[in-house]
């Protein structure tokens, strides 16, 4: 049987499914790090000191990877805006692209995490490092799952663009409006936890 | 209709519309660039908290909104995308506000 409105626009949405379902999962995702940035501001204002960010992190490391997931947010929708203009390779260079940028992310994050690791600094040694781990470990892994999607449509994925580009296309700006509301947490988690 | 075809008259339609959004997505990647910049710079003057954190949450919001409004596109979004996001902002800010509750109340005092 075929899935309905993946192209056509549902009357009464005004949108097709794939776009009204990743908004309400994007909006369960904003709850589940909007709990632990409240949590956070609970630690945070409970603790009787708190050490600045700049101290215990790597801030130019932070400010590079910054840099670069907010560069792979334009190849992202530089992919999208490719297809939309019908030109399929300039599409694989963008998505192509937003991947490597994802992968420099990871790296950069590993190097960063060894280091906390080879001084000792673990999530158990005090709340600022465990809300610090668990906050940007647990971006890190929405990182790696929004670099599975795009690799699929980059690779296998992709042959749907030869039977229905529209399906494709609008498959495509779904997994990019997932990679920039990862971009868009890290925005808010870089000055939160290395600068203040 | 052939498939190419079908890519190709999908990509007339939008063409122009599409150079348009590149414009935009370039000038937004600048502009984020330069808040990033100036997020990391006023941290080097290391002032006293309560500024610092205001300060961070303006440049933070600001390159946020913009990311939401022309890489998300909801500068042009359906109404039902709106209204769950308004859901969402609603119980976001409330999640947010029951920290500033329990300081308010008293419940840390050292």
């Amino acid at each position: 049987m075929e899935i309905p409105y993946t192209v056509a626009i549902r009357r009464d949405t005004g949108l097709t499914n794939g776009k009204i379902g990743i908004w309400l999962f994007l909006a369960s995702e904003v709850m589940l790090f909007g709990a632990l940035f409240a949590s956070y501001i609970l630690i945070r204002t409970g603790a009787p000191s708190w050490p600045r960010g700049d101290t215990m992190l790597n801030v130019p490391l932070a400010t590079v990877n910054t840099i670069v997931l907010i560069s792979s947010s334009v190849t992202m929708v530089m992919a999208w805006a490719s297809l939309m203009r019908g030109r399929f390779e300039t599409f694989r260079i963008y998505m192509g692209l937003t991947i490597l940028c994802g992968l420099a992310f990871l790296v950069i994050k590993y190097f960063e995490y060894s280091a906390h690791f080879h001084e000792g600094a673990l999530p158990s040694t005090n709340n600022f490092l465990a809300i610090y781990f668990t906050l940007t470990g647990l971006h890190g892994l929405h990182v790696m799952g929004g670099m599975a999607v795009n690799a699929y449509f980059w690779g296998p994925g992709a042959k749907l663009w030869k039977t229905n580009p529209t399906w494709f296309t609008n498959r495509v700006e779904n997994a990019g409006l997932f990679w920039h509301f990862v971009d868009l947490v890290w925005i808010f988690l870089f000055p939160t936890l290395y600068l203040l | 209709m052939t498939d190419d075809h079908a890519a190709a008259s999908m990509a007339g339609d939008h063409a122009v519309d599409i150079d348009k959004h590149v414009r935009v997505y370039i000038t937004v990647f600048v502009s984020l660039m330069v808040l990033t910049g100036i997020t990391v710079a006023v941290a080097q003057f290391h002032l006293p908290i309560h500024i610092a954190v205001t300060v961070a949450l303006i440049v933070a919001t600001i390159k946020g909104s913009l990311v939401a409004c022309y890489f998300m596109h909801l500068i042009s979004e359906k109404k039902l995308i709106y209204a769950v996001l308004g859901l969402t902002v609603f119980f976001f800010i409330a999640l947010m506000t029951l920290p500033a509750f329990t300081v308010a109340d008293g419940y840390w005092i050292h």
